[in-house]
């Protein structure tokens, strides 16, 4: 069911020795840090930064101005935008914002850890005051008036939300051409989808038009589309981030995950988001600890800095279906953390594929429900109708697209007096199976890795009238929602494809809460990672013809 | 926050937005549905021979209920009257103008997510112990989904399967007006969920508006057991309820404000058969009476139906109660049962007691209705007091504090309801708002049981009280009020009065024996009011036969 129509991947190699990873497109030479205003451009050092910490470093050393360094990001954002088409709306008040950090900083004044950081932020995600619509018609030109916690907390600590970013509707699907309002394009490859449903979000830091940027994972909705763009995806343990002001698609699964280039701004993006809120029941009171903390620079690494960490190559993730270039890019992850100094083992989880069927029942199931207050009743859009049945009706059949509805559709049905127990029981109690069999491989394991998705990004259009094929793509992504597990996904090789190269995501899965030690781990994994640099050619190529 | 959210509407409080006002042509709102369930003629007659006792039909209608048994069970939504409501921050006052007490978690607006308050479980388990329930330990939260413009997210926020409370019972005393006698009924099930918004009709009907103020009120839905077999049996129940959340200080129980809604389910059977008969709900019974009217309307209907041969035209369906026309008319006929789909909530984490938490919520609770009338009976009152007394909490509570102060029972019962609850009803206040403390009732009935003022006097004094406060020893030094009860005194003033009155004591004498009041009460009077009566009496007539002698 898998793609297999690509040529098999010769890109994809992964030496043993040195690691060593290229990419087609010629590396510009490297500039030191801090970041300049050429520099933010230019992606070409040696190591993946922080850009974070580079921007706060120029900022408050007088480098570069809070305005400069916007006008770059603008100006890229104006670039690429009619090739990505990754935004749905972009705030007309970051420039002003800056100014005011610039007044700010000149006062001397003290200014938050994430000042001058543009921020995506998923359209599913609320904004006071500007417009979200999850995608869908249905909230075409909805302004909610309130900020979700995660925003809230964002702009706390200066974070400048730069715009809404493109998905799926309401996060149903996987490639973000089921948005209403337009398709996003991959930044590797303008023919090729982002992944989804956060191809809005994967695709706006990947094209470096934020910094970083939030999404929503249900099934792998982070995690897929940061491997098909080549950036860092971190889908944080269920109740670590508030879901307050996300959209709901399925409660139980839904979780708010980070963007960046680099992990260390996916650690501090997290950072800025986790904890308890008291506006969600669900988010957890378990401690957050300092994430960032963790990272260890390169030249501080000893020889064997994860030694004794005990890594499980999930089996059931490279059996047939997987391309085979995915297969052997993760295989090289693997022998490179065994460089590193882990222990990797392949573990299997017998019960990996029952995943998929019970995720489809659950969100949908959820989803059903969710999704019913819009109604047209008291906002969104409403179709004139004569009786009641009528308005409901043409609103929400005017309202969604195909997608939402069929999810809604096997979402009633499953719920449905006399289906209950066959279906969403039935997987609620598959859900456990899983939940169980992670909670073992896990007590073995520190951490268990897999791919972040079956292949790497392909064309728009191949999947869009093959909904199975596509949701065969979340393979290797449900079972962790529905474990309720972090899970880091970051770039770590390429496969064939497009004029550079095709990124390859590889997923890292923790225990509950223990984002700490993906993070580190990644972190040191990214950091060793050479000659392996993730911009995608959009920004250093002229393919904006 | 609430007032940004509908777009540029807020200066329309009452019109939430254009999208409210649906048009509709035909009734999909209940209130537009006139009852097209044809009323036979028969039917209305019935109505008015239920009333007019005289009727010879009567006869024949009592004469053929004795023959069926109705099989009555009640669902009740109590409102709880906590601070905020269930899952939001926003409070709740009955009356507030349209959407003034709304945000984006009761308007269901997208991302908003409910989070519990906590005080809605403390009234469910004070419920719950209340009616004898047993509690889980272990419940949840599920989604009962349907589409209606008044619940704003598409699903109300409940309890399915595993209900707060289940398997108790609830005991009361029918009044000794309509027959007195004990009661015990059966309750299913006690469980948590939230209340939906209200619409206004237009008067012309053409279109609709949601006011949301109440969407999201915690509610408790207490689902009785079928064991009711009459209207009066319903509406004590009912009463019974109402009377339990006072008591627990859970809801003002108030039935036309809505805060205490039941709704009927009834069934005739005729005696000695076992199946039950079709069940038909009633809907829209604002009052205790109108509970009990409903309920004997709707059993005549069933039984005059049933007993000419038409059983089958009683269907299962909704019935409204239609309070000007004093009878049952067809809401909705129920097309097979409606599917709402529930499912655990996942938005809200399971409800988990442990016993401690109850065992220390069964401490706090106050003594219950039943309880507080079983002690009064032993105390020997009547079952007229026990029941006047025990009715409401706080006239409860101002009576135990008075024959806590020591005061006779009887006669503190019979101040209680005599003159403080006249005086409350002509004023139209409650117990709490006089100004009479319990503490001063005791010491008035005290003086009056020593002799140290008369009841007459005492009935004075209780209303200088009872308007201005005080204490009954001041206003008796003040006033110069105590009794007199020295005899030598009162013989004195008798004495004046006979020489002040010689014709009359001459008619006396001659036989007009009842001018005995009339000199009593000019010795009250010369001694202004402050004579003993009974020591007066027995002087003026030993006086006045003592000279006839």
């Amino acid at each position: 069911m898998l793609s297999s129509l690509q040529p098999p991947r010769t890109l994809s190699r992964f030496p043993s020795k040195p690691i060593y990873l290229f990419r087609k497109t010629s590396l510009k030479p490297l500039s030191s840090q801090p970041i300049t205003n050429s520099t933010l451009t230019d992606q070409s050092q040696s190591q993946t930064h922080s850009q974070i910490l580079s921007i706060r470093h120029s900022l408050l050393c007088g480098q570069l101005t809070a305005t400069q360094l916007v006008e770059s990001f603008l100006t890229r954002l104006r670039q690429t935008e009619p090739h990505l088409r990754s935004f749905l709306h972009v705030s007309d008040t970051v420039l002003r914002q800056a100014n005011e950090l610039d007044e700010k900083i000149k006062r001397n004044e003290e200014v938050g850890p994430l000042a001058g950081v543009l921020v995506g932020v998923k359209d599913n995600i609320c904004t006071a005051g500007m417009p979200s619509t999850g995608g869908s018609r249905i909230l075409e030109g909805y302004q909610p008036p309130f900020d979700a916690t995660a925003v809230r907390k964002i702009k706390e600590l200066g974070g400048i939300v730069v715009g809404k970013t493109n998905l799926d509707e309401f996060g149903m699907g996987s490639t973000t051409e089921g948005s209403a309002f337009q398709v996003t394009a991959n930044p590797w490859d303008v023919s090729r989808v982002p992944g989804g449903s956060s191809g809005g979000s994967a695709a706006a830091v990947s094209a470096r038009q934020c910094v970083v940027s939030l999404g929503s994972d249900t099934g792998g909705s982070v995690r897929q589309p940061a491997s098909f763009c080549g950036v860092v995806g971190l889908k944080p343990t269920y109740g670590r981030v508030s879901r307050f002001g996300l959209m709901a698609y399925a409660s139980s699964l839904d979780v708010i995950g980070c963007f960046g280039s680099s992990v260390e701004d996916a650690g501090i993006l997290l950072q800025a988001i986790s904890g308890h809120d008291k506006l969600d029941a669900t988010s957890s009171k378990q401690e957050v600890p300092d994430f960032t903390s963790q990272f260890i620079s390169l030249n501080l690494l000893e020889s064997k800095p994860l030694k004794g960490l005990r890594i499980g190559l999930i089996r059931e993730t490279l059996d047939d279906g997987v391309d085979s270039g995915v297969n052997s890019a993760i295989r090289g992850a693997a022998s490179h953390l065994e460089e590193l100094g882990c222990s990797v083992s392949e573990v299997s989880l017998p019960s990996f594929s029952l995943g998929l069927p019970a995720y489809y029942i659950l969100a949908s199931s959820e989803s059903s429900s969710n999704l019913s207050r819009y109604d047209g009743v008291r906002y969104g859009n409403q179709v004139t109708a004569d009786e009641l049945n009528a308005l409901y009706g043409d609103s929400r059949a005017k309202g969604f697209g195909h997608e939402v509805k069929m999810r809604i559709l096997m979402g009633t049905y499953a719920l449905s007096a006399g289906y209950y127990d066959a279906y969403y029981k039935r997987a609620q109690q598959v859900r456990t199976i899983i939940q169980k069999s992670f909670k073992a491989a896990l007590d073995e394991h520190d951490i268990l890795i897999s791919p972040a998705a079956p292949s790497a990004a392909y064309k728009i259009g191949e999947k869009k009238n093959d909904p199975l094929a596509m949701y065969a793509g979340d393979i290797m992504t449900v079972n962790v929602n529905l474990a309720g597990l972090p899970a880091l996904v970051l770039p770590c090789g390429f496969v064939d494809g497009g004029s550079a190269g095709l990124p390859v995501g590889l997923q890292m899965i923790g225990a509950p809460f223990d984002e700490e030690k993906l993070l580190k781990v990644g972190h040191v994994f990214e950091q060793t990672l050479q000659n392996c640099r993730f911009v995608p050619p959009i920004i250093t190529d002229d393919v904006a013809s | 926050m609430a007032s940004t959210v509908f777009r540029s509407l807020q200066s329309f409080p009452f019109c939430l937005h254009p999208t409210t006002l649906f048009r509709r042509k035909n009734g999909i709102f209940y209130c537009t549905i006139k009852g097209k369930h044809s009323q036979t003629a028969t039917q209305e007659k019935q109505t008015s021979n239920v009333k007019v006792s005289s009727h010879p039909a009567i006869k024949t209608l009592d004469k053929i209920l004795k023959d069926y048994e109705a099989i009555i069970g009640i669902e009740t939504h109590v409102q709880l009257s906590t601070l905020t409501k269930a899952f939001c921050n926003c409070p709740y006052n009955y009356g507030s103008p349209p959407n003034t007490s709304v945000c984006p978690v009761c308007m269901g607006l997208p991302g908003a997510l409910p989070v519990l308050n906590s005080k809605v479980i403390d009234s469910a388990i004070k419920v719950g112990l209340a009616l004898n329930c047993k509690l889980s330990l272990n419940s949840k939260f599920d989604r009962k989904q349907y589409f209606y413009p008044d619940l704003p997210k598409g699903y109300q926020i409940s309890q399915f399967d595993i209900p707060i409370a289940t398997g108790g019972f609830i005991d009361l005393d029918l009044p000794v007006e309509f027959g007195g006698g004990h009661r015990r009924f059966g309750i299913t099930r006690v469980h948590m969920e939230e209340d939906a918004g209200k619409l206004l009709h237009s008067d012309s009907g053409s279109y609709s508006q949601v006011d949301l103020n109440r969407a999201g009120v915690p509610l408790l839905e207490i689902v009785s057991e079928p064991d009711m077999r009459n209207g009066i049996e319903a509406a004590e129940y009912a009463a019974e309820l109402q009377r339990l959340v006072r008591y627990l200080g859970v809801g003002n129980g108030n039935m036309q404000e809505g805060s205490l809604r039941c709704d009927v389910n009834i069934s005739i059977r005729p005696i000695g058969q076992s199946q039950f008969g079709t069940k038909v709900e009633i809907k829209n019974l604002n009052s205790f009476s109108s509970v009990s009217r409903a309920i004997d309307f709707e059993i005549s209907r069933q039984v005059q139906l049933h007993s000419q041969g038409q059983g089958d035209q009683i269907v299962q369906e909704t019935r409204l109660w239609e309070e000007g026309a004093q009878k049952t008319v067809t809401m909705r006929k129920k097309e097979g049962l409606a599917d709402y789909r529930y499912f655990p909530e996942p938005d809200l984490p399971g409800v988990i007691l442990t016993d401690e938490y109850v065992k220390d919520i069964h401490n706090s609770l106050p003594e219950l209705p039943e309880i507080k009338r079983r002690r009064y009976e032993k105390m020997g009152l009547s079952m007229q007091d026990v029941l006047f007394l025990a009715n409401d909490i706080n006239v409860a509570k101002y009576f135990d504090a008075t024959i806590a102060k020591g005061a006779d029972v009887k006669l503190a019962a019979n101040w209680i309801m005599g003159d403080i609850a006249a005086y409350m009803k002509n004023e139209k206040l409650t117990i709490d708002e006089i100004k009479l403390t319990p503490q001063e009732l005791a010491e008035l009935i005290a003086s009056i049981k020593a002799g140290t003022i008369s009841g007459k006097i005492g009935k004075e004094i209780l209303f200088e009280l009872l308007a201005k406060g005080g204490t009954v020893k001041g206003i008796i030094e003040e006033k110069d009020l105590v009794q007199i009860i020295d005899p030598a005194e009162i013989e004195k003033m008798v004495d004046k009065v006979l020489l002040d009155n010689p014709k009359q004591l001459e008619q006396y004498r001659g036989g007009k024996t009842k001018l005995q009041g009339y000199f009593a009460g000019q010795v009250m009077k010369a001694s202004k009011g402050k004579a003993n009566p009974g020591l007066l009496n027995k002087i003026l007539l030993e006086k006045l036969n003592a000279k006839s002698s």
